[in-house]
Order: C-alpha cells, then structure tokens, then sequence
C-alpha cells in the first residue's frame, strides 16, 4: 500500500499561493508595453494557472496540451490523452508565465516551452511553480516558487487543487 | 500491469472499420481529434508526436483527397510519408497485396495506409504485417476515417461534445449496396444511438441493412421532415451503366438534393456529402454551397480525425512490446 504523508492542509496551501502571487506580480511589473498572459499546462498546472490569473492583472489566459510534445510517449504505462491546448491570444511579443503545479524532471516545461513557440516567439516566458520538488534531468530552473522540497526518486508529490478536488492539500505519496 | 480503474486505453494496433470500434473508442478519436484541430491553424502547423516514424500511403485505386488528406495529416505529426502507388491489375489474388506490403514494411514501415479495390484487404494486410494498418476504403466494406470524420462533423454542428446521438436521425442516400462510406457510417451512427434511414432505388437497398438496424426507404419526400441530417452519396458514374441504377435524370428527380426539397427539411439540417460531388446530380449547387452544407467543414474534420487515427494506432503499437516486458 502506498503510505501518504500530507505536507500542507487548506490553510498552507492559501499562503503558498498567496506567495506566488506576490512572487509573479513582482517579477512580471517591469515588462513595458508587452501583454502578460498566464499559461497553465494540462492537466493540473492549468487549475493552479486559474487561481493566479484571479489575483493577477494580466491580459490573456491560455492553455498547454503537452501530449503531443512528449519525449516519453513509448516510456510511460497508460496512454496519455491528447486535449486540447487553447492559445487565443497572439504569442509574438507577450511575456508569458508557464504555470505548473510540481516541478520535478523538467521534461513537461520543456515540452511545454516547445508548444508555446510553435505558436510564435514571446517577449520572455517565465516559470511559476507550486513545489519543486528536485530531480532535474533537464537544465531548467523555475522563477517563481512557492514551496521546495526534496523528495526522493519514488516519492510522488501529488497537489490537490479546487474546483478540481474536493479541497486544497499538498501530498507525498511513498509507493 | 498494475490494476487501474477506470482508465480508458485506446486498444487498436489497426483501424480497418467502424464495425471493430466500440462508442468509447469512437468518443476517443474524436476528444483526441479535437486535441488536433488547432494544429492546423496556429503557424508552425506541426507537432512532433510522430517525429522518426514512417507511413506509407499505399492505394491501389486511384485517389487524390484521401490521399491528401492522409498526407498532410501524416507530415503535421512530423512523421516521413512514402506515397506507393499500386496497381491492382498486376495483382495475382492476394498474394501479391501482402507481398507488396511486406517488401514496403521491409524498409522499415510504422504505419501502412491501405486503399484497395477487394473488399478485406485491410484486414488481410493487417494479419500479414507487424506494423500498424489504417484502411482507407477496402471496396464495398469500409471507409473508416470517412465515417469516423462525417460523425465527428455532426457532433461539432450540432454542439454534441460527448457524441450521443440518441434521438437524431440521419439518412444516407443512394447506393447504398456499394457503399463502403454508408457501411462505416451506419456501424458508428447506430453505437452512438443514432436512428439510420437507408434512402435509394430499391435495387441498390438490399435487405442486410434492415439486419444492421436501419430503417430502408426508396423515398427520399417520405423521409425529409424527419431527419437531422442527410449524407448524400456520390453517384459512381461506371455505375450509371448498370441496369441497377436509373438514369442519371430518374436519379436526379427520385434521389437529388434540390432546393425545394430542402425547404421541406428542418432548418437547420446538415447537408453531408463525402465528396466530390457531382453537381446537379446527387445534389443542386445552391444546396451543396448553402448554409446547411457541411462540405468543406467534413474535409477540415478529415485532417484533424486522420491525425488522431494515426497518432492512435502508433500510440497503441508502440506500447505493445513494453507492456509485454513488465
């Protein structure tokens, strides 16, 4: 059986994010002219881009599928699914901050990355991530982080999000 | 393999018709497919998802949209696309098809599309080769991706996102015996909960169909009110010979799709044609360019549907020989 260590209740999870929010307003003011759109990617990066985009004054939301951009399709066991990814707005020139909610390898920012530029070229894209949780395979570093907390390679950090689950509460689960 | 509940997995290795997919499968193609639509209109028009891998466009009866769209759809996944033309007439029954496509699979093939005048060469590829086969008509069978994509359209028009279709009527009309898109059509409108009306000359309406579930009709005034929408077939013209078909100015008078009969159907009916049409035969101009027309809407859909089909079997394929390591 898998053992279960919560690591932040309801309240925790509110301060975390409310120290996103702080960290993003403030690393994203002196960008000029450029819109600001907040990114999340699939399938738990974009509930967490929701709560932010409530805060924080931007000008366009959007969503990555990062499916297609994998590099692990054959590795990973259930087939993922491919959605959609909803980029209504014109990418050239914006300053886009990627919103997930762990931060581990770095393969999915990477893939994610791949997709936004495929749609154009932005001003600058920035990284805002719940928890990094460490295990880098890839040299990717976030900009804005509200929790880091190393967890060992079969730890899974699961972060539970409303509207999505019943209540806010950040996990390791020991498998 | 650990026990997971509830998680679909797309099971196919091979799409050779509608008949073999259940309505998950058929949802599944189309929540994929719409995961596919806005590749074609962001401005790099590619994802990487079948970077390194090849399909082979193998038809032996001439075709240039299918072709195309299976083209097209293959290089916007970024996969390597062969096209093979064959001939049928050099073929010995069969034994040269698989020949055929063991020499291409040779070269180092991930997925074999197959477009072949017999009906079950799919299917007979598909048990001789170890690379993943989409059929892209196999005579009189199936069309699989045509009616996977004429589906998908009626969805996307009538606002279904999950596609149940229980409570709408669809009519296919025209040669229905020789038709492999009405086969694919019938077999994915009736999992879905769909009601299917047969329309044509009695002569190409054989009973079978009435086994299949469908309701048969040689008139199209009796059905107009009623349906939801109507896919006019195309009339093959080395049928028009036949003396199982009526003249092409019967055909026209019993079977075509005119403005006045349009007006005696719902408002906001879809015109379906899987194309090309001919018109002033199986369908008037005015109808086939009017507002109801789903046309050019249906080819759109085919690109996004054939990206998914492709994108499946590969995904399928690949996890094959993994999940039999574990």
């Amino acid at each position: 059986m898998p053992k279960t260590t919560p690591i932040a209740d309801a309240q925790r999870v509110a301060e975390l994010i409310d120290q996103l929010v702080e960290q993003v307003a403030a690393g994203v003011a002196e960008r000029g002219d450029s819109p600001l759109a907040i990114v999340g990617i699939r399938r738990r990066g974009d509930v967490l881009a929701r709560r932010l985009a409530e805060r924080i004054d931007h000008d366009h939301t959007g969503l990555v599928d990062i499916t297609l951009y994998r590099d692990d399709l054959s590795e990973i066991g259930p087939q993922p699914t491919v959605r959609t990814t909803e980029i209504g707005f014109g990418v050239d020139g914006a300053t886009i901050v990627l919103v997930d909610d762990v931060l581990m390898t770095g393969r999915s920012v990477r893939a994610a990355l791949q997709t936004l530029i495929d749609y154009g070229r932005p001003r600058c894209v920035k990284l805002a991530v719940l928890v990094d949780r460490g295990g880098r395979e890839l040299p990717i570093a976030p900009d804005f982080v509200a929790l880091t907390n190393a967890a060992a390679p079969d730890e899974h950090v699961k972060v539970r999000l409303t509207p999505t689950d019943d209540k806010d509460a950040i996990v390791w689960i020991k498998r | 393999m650990a026990k997971t509940k509830k998680t679909y997995t797309w099971p196919h290795r091979h799409v050779l018709g509608l008949e073999d997919l259940t309505a998950d499968d058929l949802r599944h193609v189309f929540a994929t497919a719409r995961g596919f639509e806005a590749v074609s209109t962001r401005s790099v028009k590619k994802v990487p998802a079948l970077r390194g891998q090849v399909v082979v466009n193998l038809f032996f009866e001439p075709s240039t949209r299918t072709k195309s769209s299976f083209f097209l759809a293959a290089s916007r996944l970024s996969a390597d696309v062969l096209d093979f033309t064959a001939s049928m007439s050099s073929e010995k029954k069969g034994e040269t098809l698989v020949d055929t496509a063991r020499n291409i699979e040779a070269m180092g093939v991930d997925v074999i599309v197959v477009r072949h005048g017999r009906s079950g060469a799919a299917r007979q590829l598909a048990e001789h080769v170890g690379c993943a086969v989409v059929n892209a008509g196999d005579g009189q069978h199936e069309h699989p991706t045509q009616g996977l994509l004429d589906i998908y359209t009626i969805g996307q028009r009538l606002g279904l996102d999950t596609c149940d279709l229980t409570g709408k009527t669809v009519a296919i009309v025209g040669d229905i015996a020789h038709s492999r898109v009405a086969r694919s059509n019938i077999h994915g409108l009736k999992k879905l909960g769909a009601h299917v009306i047969c329309v044509g000359p009695p002569t190409l309406l054989p009973g079978g169909f009435e086994a299949m579930g469908c309701e048969l009709s040689t008139s199209l005034d009796d059905v107009l009110e009623r349906v939801d929408a109507i896919n006019m077939l195309r009339v093959q013209f080395e049928r028009l010979t036949s003396p199982a078909f009526p003249s092409a100015r019967e055909y026209t008078h019993l079977f075509g799709l005119t403005t006045e009969r349009l007006k005696r159907m719902k408002n906001n009916v879809l015109v379906m044609h899987p194309g090309p049409i001919n018109r002033g035969l199986e369908i008037e101009s005015a109808v086939a360019d009017g507002p109801n027309s789903t046309i050019l809407q249906q080819v759109t859909n085919g690109l996004a549907i054939r990206m998914a089909v492709l994108f499946l079997v590969h995904q399928a394929q690949s996890a094959e020989p993994a999940a039999s390591v574990r």
